[in-house]
């Protein structure tokens, strides 16, 4: 129920009960010095009504966030001027309001103690705006932090699930089941790469770089598992420079992108198809090129920017926060996938 | 002899199915198919009773393959598809075999057909719901002996023809056993409109809205055709167009 309340309208109602409470003593304090009752009300609507007034500008012109000795200054300098003022201002208006000679002479009397008392208040007031402010950033850069792990948990899922094509899995379980009966020793070959592939694939960390040397192994067992599938239809060739192979790129980049030239290759065409892979170091990048043969005619210009390739990009987005590491275009009847890994340092 | 032939891209997936097949005497596979255009081929050669075919294949998959079929024969799915997806054909084939699938799951499929066979239920399978993603960007059709893949976009227009409808394209027109809901429902909506219960247009090919009479409008396309647009056609193209 109170959490509903918005929070600058609990903030108002607390600095209103506040002045009131403090009206209250004031009013009682006056009538101890044997004035009126209509004076003392008067001069303790006056007095908390600028008060509250100055409160109201330092919290308006109050910067949130860490203290630093700038704002420090800026804070005790500007209640004291404040203060100041506002004593004067109540001056002005109570000895307009009651004019009687009596309390003029009070008034002149109290002075100092007046403006420490209004000092007071204003510091006090500002202490406690700020730190309720900086509560308040506190719990909601918390709540970000959450959504934002949140976030990024859920993507992690969604990568693996994209990985983990139980497509996928379930032809190449089904060709192991084929091998198991004729050629048993076959099967058992394939059993450990889609092992090695699978354990591979859930022990890699999302933002972790590795060597290109290290994702073409893992790459390896891919290609391994889906020529067995595929049989003498597909073919694939790896060139990398020597100077390449220590380069380093995000674990699982090159999977999806093989992955989307093989079934663009193999489901677009009814020959036998090359995947050609190459690798070389161009300035400071890591240049990756996937070459696969389609039809141009028959394809859907759309069909190149598949989602594997667009999870690719987004990964290259979030790890580099450069955008267009990855770029496709066609030439003939090869359709080309490029990326472009910049290297740290 | 009970006559069958084996459709699927990976060699490995026919031969277990060949070899669950070993035990049924009467049963004689005549061929192997690595795709639906050799499939196609075969089955019009052939004639088989029975045909066990993948769903993901190279250029057509298996669902366009069987409506390239006039008289398709009874099919078992073999595919990796979950069940979710396979719900949507479920109906139309015989039964589904969800790879890798053991001899008792083969065996249970093969015995209730062959117990099955005498009354001969054929369902048409062309007008199943199901759709693959590759099914909204292209139309797969015969012109003689010759299989062509159109992509959607080069579809001017679709029209009612009997129990065919006439997919009219660049390079003239097609005849495809479907109806016009098939492809109102398969079609990008906001590409294809049906104008009318005989017609559906492609917006791209749209230049100008004719008044015909009072309430009846004509829509010119690119090429010349002209298509009769009903009220509510006239209604909905409007809203597709945002006037």
């Amino acid at each position: 129920m109170f959490k509903s309340i918005p929070f600058a309208l609990k903030v108002g109602i607390s600095y209103l009960v506040w002045a009131i409470f403090c009206g209250v003593c004031q009013a009682l304090t006056i009538l101890r010095f044997g004035f009126r009752w209509n004076e003392a009300v008067t001069d303790a609507i006056a007095t908390q009504t600028l008060i509250a007034l100055a409160c109201f500008i330092v919290n308006k012109t109050l910067r949130l966030g860490l203290p630093t000795t700038k704002k420090i200054i800026q804070a005790l300098i500007q209640p004291l001027g404040l203060a100041g003022l506002g004593v004067m201002a109540q001056e002005c208006l109570i000895v307009e309001l009651i004019k009687t000679t009596d309390y003029e002479v009070f008034f002149a009397n109290s002075y100092p103690i007046r403006l420490f008392y209004n000092l007071l208040m204003i510091l006090l007031i500002s202490i406690i705006t700020w730190f309720w402010g900086y509560f308040r950033d506190q719990q909601e850069s918390i709540s970000r932090k959450e959504d934002a792990e949140r976030l990024s948990r859920e993507a992690e899922l969604a990568n693996l699930r994209q990985q983990l094509q139980p497509h996928f899995l379930f032809n190449s379980l089904n060709s192991i089941s084929a091998l198991v009966g004729s050629q048993p020793e076959r099967a058992r070959a394939m059993i450990q790469q889609l092992s090695d592939f699978l354990r591979g694939t859930l022990k890699k960390d999302d933002k972790q770089l590795i060597t290109l040397t290290e994702e073409l192994a893992h790459l390896q067992l891919y290609l391994d598992i889906e020529k067995v599938r595929f049989g003498h239809r597909l073919e694939t060739a790896i060139h990398a420079s020597d100077e390449s192979l220590s380069l380093a790129l995000p674990s699982l980049l090159l999977q999806p992108i093989v992955e989307n030239a093989i079934k663009f290759g193999l489901y677009d065409t009814l020959d036998e198809i090359e995947i050609d892979l190459s690798a070389r170091k161009e300035n400071n990048y890591l240049i990756v090129e996937v070459k696969n043969p389609f039809d141009p005619t028959t394809a859907s210009p759309k069909k190149g920017t598949g989602f594997g390739l667009q999870s690719v990009d987004r990964r290259l987005f979030l790890v580099y926060g450069q955008s267009s590491l990855l770029t496709i275009k066609q030439d003939g009847n090869t359709f080309i996938t490029t990326l472009k890994i910049p290297q740290l340092a | 002899m009970i006559k069958t032939i084996l459709i699927d891209d990976e060699p490995l997936a026919r031969s277990i199915v060949r070899e669950y097949l070993q035990g049924y005497s009467e049963i004689e596979i005549l061929q192997e198919c690595g795709n639906g255009f050799e499939g196609v081929k075969a089955i019009s050669e052939h004639q088989p009773d029975l045909i066990f075919l993948d769903i993901q294949m190279p250029k057509i998959n298996g669902f366009e393959m069987l409506e390239l079929i006039e008289q398709p024969p009874a099919v078992i799915f073999t595919t990796a598809f979950d069940e979710y997806a396979i719900k949507a054909f479920e109906a139309h084939a015989i039964d589904y075999l969800l790879k890798p699938f053991s001899k008792e799951r083969f065996d249970k499929a093969m015995h209730a057909w062959l117990a099955n066979r005498g009354n001969k239920v054929t369902a048409p399978l062309a007008e199943s719901i199901s759709t693959q993603p590759e099914e909204h960007s292209r139309i797969v059709v015969k012109k003689g002996n010759n299989i062509v893949i159109v992509p959607v976009q080069q579809i001017h227009f679709i029209e009612a023809y009997d129990d065919y409808v006439k997919i009219h394209t660049t390079d003239g027109f097609y005849l495809k056993k479907k109806t016009m809901s098939f492809y109102e429902n398969a079609l990008d909506a906001t590409k294809f409109v049906r104008v009318h219960r005989s017609y559906i247009m492609n917006l791209q090919e749209l230049t100008r809205i004719e008044p015909l009479a009072k309430d009846s409008y004509l829509a010119l396309l690119k090429n010349g055709a002209k298509i009769p647009l009903s009220q509510t056609g006239y209604g909905k193209l409007k809203t597709v167009l945002g006037i």
